[in-house]
């Protein structure tokens, strides 16, 4: 039984390095078709799929539905900004320290937050992004409305980020780190718990462990990698906007996650690159897009309800049986 | 300085009063069927265009704002009937999902009729100039939207807490298993919530409309104020969404309006000046925070 389970994991684990190797031949293919406009938008959807996988980990693993995930997002793109503007350019200093600032904001955030449960958890952490949407709005320091521009992107090493295609490898070594990371910390102990809270709280309270402290550090993890994913698309767009902060920034996530699949580890990346594609096409064929995207959506909350990782998971799961 | 204070109590009072009518309907829907609505927002916008072309179209505001009512609340039944009531039995991450989509849609369909544009809607030509009180003026429109929002809140107090009908609404948003046991058909009277919660979205909208801009995206702004007041009262409560709708109109303007000086008198003028737009703009979240923190349910919770 266990080696079955083994010979699964095994094969799912080539198979997602088998589409990373592929992700990684992107550039040259859009080249060689004359598409290079493709690359950076390639790049886009790589952060928001990191971003997007970021939120799974707290909602589908942790169990906890936050909305408020633009403010971790924002928050690194801003440190990384600030620092431009102060002269730090280099990512090795600049994108840690967003890392660090997205957690530090999370432990108080997620400290106060998590006294609280389900609806009321969902609204209080949407009043702290809020809360920090305007707090970034108002200060002139930081460019006001119209956020605060990065004249140059971050250097790093020997690398030349100015390069899309460069700028898009690295963004895909970042996601790819990240989502070993988060495989290696779902299937550890610590992962295990935090799945075994998510199902039955009251009772792994019972059991002894400390429910709170397993939640808050899920909840500091997925806003680090919130915050690396705001580095990067500040280095993107050379813009720390503050629309990254607003409520429909982290609506649009929770979108992703749900499209997605919840609690799938690759549920927040397919479910941003599906997103960000339809909406590419879409706004192709009709001004109207927005409307289509809509009828997408409900399409999948009453076709797809698990998502559309949960989906191919099924096809999977039947094709293994079959052998 | 008195009239300063006084006028802007007075704006937060109207504020607040229209927010109650966005959130009482938002608090029921809630609280009887556990639904995460984020549409609620975009009724509000449709109401207030429907305001604003009816009252065009008739030259009378009083007509606009009755038609806004009513096909707004026939908006709403449709949309419960159609989508919404497939969404009762489900997660609440499905109903974000589903209501998110229902934006998109409602938001792209107003753009396709009326365009990018903000819309006019012009308040009563009789109603346009100051009036008197008391030595002090204030315009007439917004004494009107008080007197409104008043009756209003008033009616919704007798019909929930003294007629048969209200009865069955608090008895399900405290227990709907409970209440459908009793032999109450809590279907079809959700249908009639949501639709009375529908026309009272569409009320503050064109009763809003004069004031604010009634163009595309205005229901999501407003969405937020209105779960944050519903969060704050408690959710399925109509006594927490007044408490709490009075709470976030007058906290947010007076906070507005009087914070920038207050700062300013211990403060240096510059960082008083970047401080106290900053700290009145958050100040109604830090208040939401702060009550969750000491009341994690609210102030009034419904389900005991």
């Amino acid at each position: 039984m266990s080696g079955a389970i083994y010979r699964q994991s095994t094969r799912r684990r080539l198979l997602a390095a088998g589409v990373f190797a592929l992700l990684a031949l992107l550039p040259p293919v859009l080249q060689a078709f004359g598409q290079e406009f493709y690359i950076s938008f390639a790049a886009r959807v790589l952060i928001f799929a990191l971003a997007a996988t970021s939120l799974n980990f707290i909602v589908g693993f942790g169990g906890m539905v936050a909305f408020g995930h633009a403010a971790f997002f924002g928050a690194g793109a801003y440190t990384v900004a600030v620092l431009m503007e102060s002269g730090v350019a280099s990512a090795a200093i600049a994108w840690p320290a967003a890392i660090v600032v997205a957690a530090v904001l999370a432990l108080g955030i997620g400290f106060v937050s998590l006294r609280t449960r389900g609806v009321y958890f969902i609204m209080i952490t949407l009043a702290f992004a809020q809360m920090i949407y305007y707090l970034a709005i108002s200060m002139k320091t930081w460019g006001g409305d119209d956020g605060l521009s990065l004249a140059v992107r971050s250097t790093f090493g020997p690398l030349d980020l100015k390069n899309d295609a460069t700028f898009y490898w690295v963004t895909l070594a970042c996601l790819g780190l990240c989502l070993c990371l988060l495989d290696r910390i779902t299937h550890a102990r610590f992962g295990r718990v935090l799945q075994a809270i998510r199902e039955n709280e009251s009772r792994m309270e019972g059991l002894g462990y400390p429910v709170l402290g397993y939640k808050l550090l899920c909840f500091v993890i997925g806003a680090a990698m919130a915050g690396l994913a705001g580095a990067l698309i500040a280095n993107h767009g050379q813009l720390a906007s503050p629309n990254l902060l607003q409520w429909t920034q982290s609506g649009t996530l929770l979108v992703m996650v749900i499209v997605g699949g919840v609690g799938a580890l690759y549920g927040g990346a397919v479910g941003a690159v599906v997103l960000l594609l339809v909406e590419e096409v879409l706004a192709h064929y009709t001004t109207h897009w927005h409307a289509a995207l809509g009828l997408i959506l409900l399409l999948v909350v009453f076709r797809a309800p698990k998502g559309i990782a949960a989906w191919v998971h099924g096809l999977f799961a039947r094709a293994e049986k079959h052998e | 300085m008195t009239q300063l204070i006084l006028e802007q109590a007075l704006n937060g009072l109207q504020f607040g009063l229209m927010l109650f009518l966005l959130a009482a309907g938002l608090t029921l829907v809630f609280g009887i069927m556990d639904m995460i609505n984020l549409a609620h927002g975009s009724l509000y916008m449709v109401g207030a265009y429907l305001a604003a072309a009816v009252a065009a179209a008739s030259g009378s505001f009083v007509i606009g704002v009755l038609a806004a009512v009513a096909g707004t609340m026939a908006v709403g039944a449709l949309l419960e009937l159609a989508v919404l009531r497939r969404l009762y039995t489900r997660d609440h991450l499905s109903q974000v999902l589903a209501t998110f989509a229902l934006i998109l849609i409602a938001n792209e369909a107003v753009r396709a009729i009326w365009g990018d544009q903000p819309v006019m809607l012009n308040a009563p030509e009789a109603l346009s100039g100051p009036v008197e009180i008391a030595g002090f003026s204030y315009p007439a429109f917004r004494l009107l939207i008080i007197a409104v929002g008043v009756l209003v809140a008033l009616a919704l107090y007798i019909a929930v807490a003294k007629t048969r009908v209200g009865m069955w609404v608090r008895a399900g948003a405290s227990n709907r298993e409970m209440t459908e046991a009793l032999g109450i058909n809590v279907k079809r009277l959700f249908t009639l919530v949501f639709a009375v919660g529908a026309g009272l979205c569409a009320l503050a909208g064109a009763m809003l409309g004069p004031l604010l801009a009634v163009q595309v995206g205005m229901g999501e702004s407003i969405l937020i104020l209105a779960f944050v007041v519903i969060v704050i009262g408690g959710i399925g409560s109509i006594r927490g969404a007044l408490v709490g709708s009075l709470l976030v109109g007058v906290v947010d303007t007076l906070g507005r309006a009087l914070l920038p000086w207050l700062l300013r008198s211990f403060l240096p003028g510059e960082v008083a000046a970047h401080l106290g737009p900053a700290l009145a703009a958050i100040l109604i979240y830090v208040l939401m925070a702060a009550i969750l923190f000491w009341k994690p349910a609210g102030l009034f919770p419904a389900r005991g």
